[in-house]
């Protein structure tokens, strides 16, 4: 936007806009960026790879002067500048839309707008701008409308017209495509393309190849906090680009022998139940079956009532009627969380720390937590026996390799990969016949997610129902038999993987299977199986 | 210069049995500051108000008297505090408890029987249980802050104790004072000792044995922990909030009521305007200081009773004021909670300007 | 007439001191930050306006007294809240129990002794108006604060971009922070403005309601503040409002009793504490009101490294 009419195509001889050298970040004992290195040039979009923990977040951190190196040099346009926080960043042209969007949902969207500005900017003309700049890029909003209100896709648009308005010459965006259909994800790509046609470089961090390949012209690929390789991503192949990301050929996943389906050991049979607050969704008359042997995949995008539903299969959410929900052939609409366990159902919710496991609690007691009302050997008329709960934690430990620096340690020590499996391990230890499982894999490195991943495949072969519940795409895709799509508390049917294009996965998600949720769900699970 | 915190992966273990040492350090420190300020010599002060109540047997026998209540309470409360409901209206419950355990000796003093103690008992751990109910039941049914209602109860828990020893429950031969009768033998709690100690501290020890016991040994302890740390996987555990409200709330309510009952009915004889001296609020400070555990509690309740006798004792002996009790017990909380830091962070000064300040001053 | 207007006195002279704590309040809250202690630093700046008045002979260097010592106060309290990142609730009740304490030491020397009350401002003209200059118009300058203050919190809030970012603090000091935005030093500034706030309530208490020194003078009254804050949910003129009602509470209640009503006194006494529950249940009910206003960062305290 500060230059006009830079041609993007090829920005390899377009001059260079900032520069980061030979930058380290040192928390505690971790080195978070190991003398890392970046060139950014004007008019470019450039990728920035890595798997979770790789060190990407704290270079952007940095670059946005959210964090300060421990050393190293910032040099933007030639000059070394000391970016000692976000205003000094802002005002030097750099724009940042984060992951998880720093929106106030109490406050409007011009107020939200308002607050990223330069002091002196006038608030009375500011709906006005918002609107242009808006219609400018496809990017529609209501200056007026209360964020809380606003479904995530709009909420990204605001993180963005925020950044436009500051006219930044470096956009940031961090995984900026986790919270939209693969159609609004399209038109965002041509919103960046056309801002990288006016000269404004962005920062695109991604770990969605096939997103980086398609828009990017380079790419920086870190790991373990250093700078593994540069490359021009449309020259690579997903492979090749994964490879470098994780550093050796990740496995794939693979369906071991042929599925054979048994009875349904998830029913449920319009399911409805109303919003618990201002900002839930309501589940509407659900339909789904998911029979025994089979990975049954949900698809949709953030808050369009997963954990809703999640909540409601478990029982931590219990349903007026009776029949909506059933487990293993028992009605258990009205039962609680534990009765369903004693039936032999496992559950693993999206928030490890604080929804599956107490942060402060030591690995045995959360073993106790999820395992007390169905193991003799926990529970003696009431009092603990805690030895045994240690005992599981160790089998826990060894067999799904959950690491730690030493024995029993408390949950919030644990790295986010490591406790994923943890709380994984702790449910499959039991050999559940019914898993519901949210997230299996959010925010958890490429290896413990294709253990993870491989393992609920395991277990559906051993004749359990499993459903899965997914924001990510390429997950449903490796683990399901079945996918079907959640959007706005409404579920599509179930229909087969090999049937279900990203395409239409994507219209879904959009809404368009809504209200037209007919019994052919039943229908169509037959049929596949057939 | 400033000051920042780093967080600790887990617990530290060290911290959590010195934080309360350190804090008691620092308020003895900041205590001789303040006598020293006041113009009295702080070594002369200090020995007064902490070591002089231990060097004879009638202050000892004292400290256990006051003690016994503060701990009651405080193992009730801790149970509270512990699943995130903030019970601090036990000076309200401990009072009703001691209004409706005084019901036999003052309407029905003519029952002497041997069950007379323990229906006594009973009322003052039925008194703090409905005075709780309150507050439990307002925040399970309509999610009425409870530590304002709680609190407001103590308010109307005095005006009923006035109103009752001045009007009703006046002992007619009284000569117009505004006091009940005075118990019956058979109404007054048993000594132990000299006479001073009555059968109220061995309550707080039961208590404080079977709390102890099943916080660390049961599920119900279990639960009262992880609904209080995380109520969100407590619900994963399949525990329910409204219960543990009103467990919590019974728990506390019936202890602070016990504890209230046998004041009246051990130390004190009869009923009065004033039957306590913030009993219900120095209880907080105890399970504070105890650090919501059941053993360091009795430690803390033996410090603050101290705190009770010290300041008794600097009046007597330096002409001090008795209100520096309250301003010991003040500091005390003040430097336990700010030590508790210490457990989950670790401190660290940095010399650099502070990261986010100010920033949009020069946007 | 003649007969409502010393009802309608008493009424201003109660209501004031629990708008001026609650105001302040509100600030607190609307930034995030639920300081229990209003009624510790009441009671220090109640003790501390009469102190400083007795001594220089002056109550308006009384009320500048009763101001410092609020804030004095609120600085402890943000110092552990802030800095040390301690428990609120539990931070809000050590600062009652200590500012009770303190008074009570320092306040010692001075109980019996007779006080000097905060003169009337006389504005000439409009102060002998019948009904209108001799009740609205014949204040302290407290009350003119206290009015003032209603106004000008409601305009700060909602009108200026330092208001906007209090807001934005206590309803995600993540983003806040994200943007910029200094979460400590904000907090910082509406704890000691709340600070401010109860430590001007106290003086009044002190130096106009009852000009003397008496121990515990605030009797609760702090926690009252407390709870006008959620009734009003966390609005200026709402909280306006509800600081009048109860200051018209807690008069009847006297006036009931003078008239010698056949209940109790102490029946009678209980009322506003009665009242004050009943508040609070009726807001709770309207969950959806109160969720919605209720600063979403209340109580949770903010470290920058997560």
């Amino acid at each position: 936007m500060s230059k006009q009419g830079v041609p993007s195509s090829d920005a390899v001889d377009q001059p260079v806009l900032v520069k980061a050298v030979s930058i380290s970040k040192r928390f505690g004992e971790v080195l978070a960026n190991d003398s890392v290195d970046l060139t950014i040039r004007e008019g470019e979009i450039h990728a920035l790879l890595g798997e979770n923990g790789a060190g990407k977040s704290t270079l952007v951190k940095i670059l946005y002067g959210a964090l300060e190196q421990t050393s190293g040099d910032i040099v933007w346009r030639g000059n070394t500048v000391k970016i000692a926080n976000p205003a000094d960043a802002r005002t030097l042209g750099v724009g940042m839309v984060f992951q998880h969007f720093s929106l106030f949902e109490a406050l409007s969207v011009a107020d939200n707008i308002a607050l990223a500005l330069p002091k002196d900017t006038d608030l009375k003309a500011l709906p006005e701008r918002i609107i242009s700049v808006s219609k400018k890029y496809g990017l529609p909003l209501d200056p007026n409308a209360m964020v809380a209100d606003l479904p995530v896709g709009v909420r990204q648009r605001i993180e963005i017209v925020r950044c436009l308005l500051q006219e930044p010459s470096l956009l940031i965006m961090d995984e900026p495509t986790s919270v939209l259909t693969p159609q609004e994800a399209d038109e965002l790509f041509k919103t960046l393309q056309r801002l990288a046609s006016e000269g404004c470089a962005i920062l695109y961090i991604s770990h969605r190849l096939e997103e980086v390949q398609r828009i990017c012209q380079r790419a920086t690929i870190m790991r373990h906090g250093k700078v593994v390789n540069e490359c021009d991503p449309r020259q690579e192949t997903p492979a090749s680009l994964a490879r470098m990301m994780v550093g050796a050929d990740v496995h794939a996943i693979k369906s071991t022998s042929e599925i054979t389906t048994g009875n349904p050991l998830i029913t449920l049979r319009d399911l409805n139940l109303p919003a618990d607050n201002a900002f839930g969704i309501e589940l509407k008359d659900i339909n789904l079956e998911v029979f025994a042997g089979e990975v049954v995949g949900i698809a949709g995008i953030a808050a369009n009532g997963q954990s809703e539903l999640f909540d409601a299969i478990s029982g931590e959410r219990r349903v007026e009627n009776v029949h909506a929900v059933n487990l293993l052939g028992v009605p258990v609409g009205k039962k609680k969380i534990n009765p369903r366990r004693k039936l032999g159902a496992a559950f693993v919710p999206e928030e490890r720390l604080g929804h599956g496991a107490v942060p402060g609690f030591r690995l045995s007691d959360n073993v106790m937590l999820t395992r007390f009302s169905t193991e003799p050997s926990l529970l003696l008329r009431g009092i603990l026996k805690r030895g045994n709960a240690a005992e599981m934690e160790q089998r826990i430990k060894v067999n799904y390799d959950v690491r730690m620096t030493h024995d029993n340690p408390e949950a919030r020590s644990l790295s986010g990969g490591n406790l994923q499996k943890f709380v994984v391990g702790r449910e499959l230890d039991r050999k559940p016949r019914v898993m519901v499982i949210n997230q299996p894999t959010w925010g958890v490195d490429a290896g413990a997610a294709a253990l993870i991943r491989q393992a609920l495949i395991d277990l559906a072969r051993t004749g359990a129902a499993v459903l899965v519940i997914s924001q990510d795409l390429d997950e449903i895709y490796e683990v399901s038999d079945r996918i079907a799509v959640i959007s706005r508390g409404q579920l599509s049917p179930a229909e087969p993987a090999n049937v279900m294009t990203r395409e239409r996965i994507g219209m879904l998600m959009a809404g368009m299977g809504e209200k037209n949720t007919s019994k052919s769900d039943e229908g169509q699970a037959h049929a596949a199986r057939a | 210069m400033r000051l920042e915190l780093e967080k600790r992966s887990e617990h530290s273990a060290l911290m959590t049995v010195l934080s309360p040492v350190v804090a008691l350090g620092l308020t003895v420190v900041a205590g001789g500051i303040l006598f020293a300020a006041m113009g009295y010599n702080p070594g002369e002060a200090l020995y007064a108000f902490f070591i002089e109540p231990l060097t004879n047997q009638w202050s000892i026998e004292e400290l256990l008297v006051k003690a016994g209540p503060l701990i009651l309470i405080a193992v009730g409360l801790s149970v509270c505090f512990l699943s995130n409901n903030w019970n601090i209206g036990a000076e309200g419950q401990f009072t009703i408890g001691a209004l409706a355990g005084s019901m036999i000796p003052i309407l029905f003093h003519e029952y002497t029987g041997p069950m007379a103690m323990p229906l006594m008992v009973l009322m003052g751990a039925l008194g703090g249980m409905v005075w709780a109910s309150v507050p439990a039941f307002l925040k399970t049914r309509f999610g009425t802050n409870e530590i304002l209602t709680s609190l407001m109860l103590v308010y109307v828990a005095q005006f009923l104790l006035d109103y009752l020893v001045r009007g009703p429950w006046r002992d007619p031969d009284g000569f117009n004072f505004p006091e009940s009768r005075i118990f019956d033998d058979a109404h007054t709690l048993m000594t132990l000792g000299d006479g001073r100690l009555h059968l109220g501290f061995v309550f707080a020890l039961v208590a404080v044995f079977v709390i102890w016991f099943m916080l660390s040994q049961t599920l119900k302890g279990f639960e009262i922990k992880v609904m209080g740390e995380t109520p969100r996987a407590g619900r994963f555990a399949g525990f329910s909030h409204r219960g543990i409200v009103w467990f919590g709330f019974m728990v506390s309510g019936a202890f602070a009521g016990i504890a209230g009952m046998a004041e009246v009915s051990g130390s004190i004889g009869q009923l009065t305007p004033v039957i306590s001296p913030g009993y219900g609020f120095t209880a907080i400070i105890v399970a504070f200081l105890g650090r919501l555990n059941p053993i360091g509690i009795v430690f803390a309740g033996l410090l603050l009773a101290l705190s009770y006798i010290g300041g008794e004792s600097a009046q007597v002996a330096l002409g001090l004021s008795d209100k520096i009790t309250r301003v010991f017990q003040g500091m005390l909380l003040f430097f336990v909670l700010a030590c508790d830091t210490l457990i989950l962070y670790r401190i660290r000064l940095i010399k650099s300007a502070p990261k986010a300040g100010g920033a949009h001053e020069r946007a | 007439m003649s007969a409502l207007e010393p009802i309608l006195l008493t009424i201003i002279t109660a209501s004031t001191p629990l708008l001026l704590a609650a105001i302040g309040e509100l600030i607190t809250e609307r930034s995030g930050v639920l300081n229990l202690g209003v009624e510790g630093m009441m009671i220090v700046g109640a003790v501390m306006g009469f102190a400083i008045t007795a001594m220089s002979g002056s109550p308006y260097l009384g009320v500048v007294a009763s101001m410092f010592a609020g804030m004095a106060m609120a600085l402890l309290f943000g110092f552990l809240t802030l800095n040390l990142m301690t428990n609120q609730v539990a931070t809000g009740l050590a600062l009652t129990i200590l500012g009770l304490g303190l008074s009570g030491m320092l306040g010692e020397a001075f109980i019996g002794q007779p006080g000097i009350k905060l003169p009337v401002l006389h504005i000439p003209g409009l102060s002998d108006i019948p009904f209108i200059g001799t009740v609205l118009l014949s204040q302290d300058i407290l009350v003119y604060i206290s009015l003032a203050l209603v106004a000008a919190v409601y305009y700060f809030l909602f009108k200026t971009r330092a208001g906007l970012v209090i807001r934005a603090v206590g309803d995600n000091h993540t983003s806040a922070h994200a943007l910029g935005y200094s979460v400590l030093k904000v907090r910082y500034l509406a704890v000691l403005f709340g600070g401010a706030c109860s430590g001007l309530a106290g003086g009044y208490l002190s130096l106009v309601y009852t000009p003397q020194w008496v121990e515990g003078m605030t009797a609760g009254r702090g926690w009252i503040a407390l709870a006008l804050v959620v009734f009003a949910s966390w609005r200026p003129l709402r909280l306006l409002v509800g600081a009048y009602l109860f200051g018209a509470v807690s008069v009847l209640q006297f006036h009931a009793q003078a008239a010698g009503i056949g209940l109790p006194s102490q029946l009678m006494s209980a009322l506003p504490y009665l009242a004050t529950i009943v508040v609070l249940v009726i807001i709770s009910r309207n969950q959806a009101v109160t969720r919605a206003n209720t600063p979403a960062c209340l109580g949770r305290p903010f470290s920058p490294d997560r």
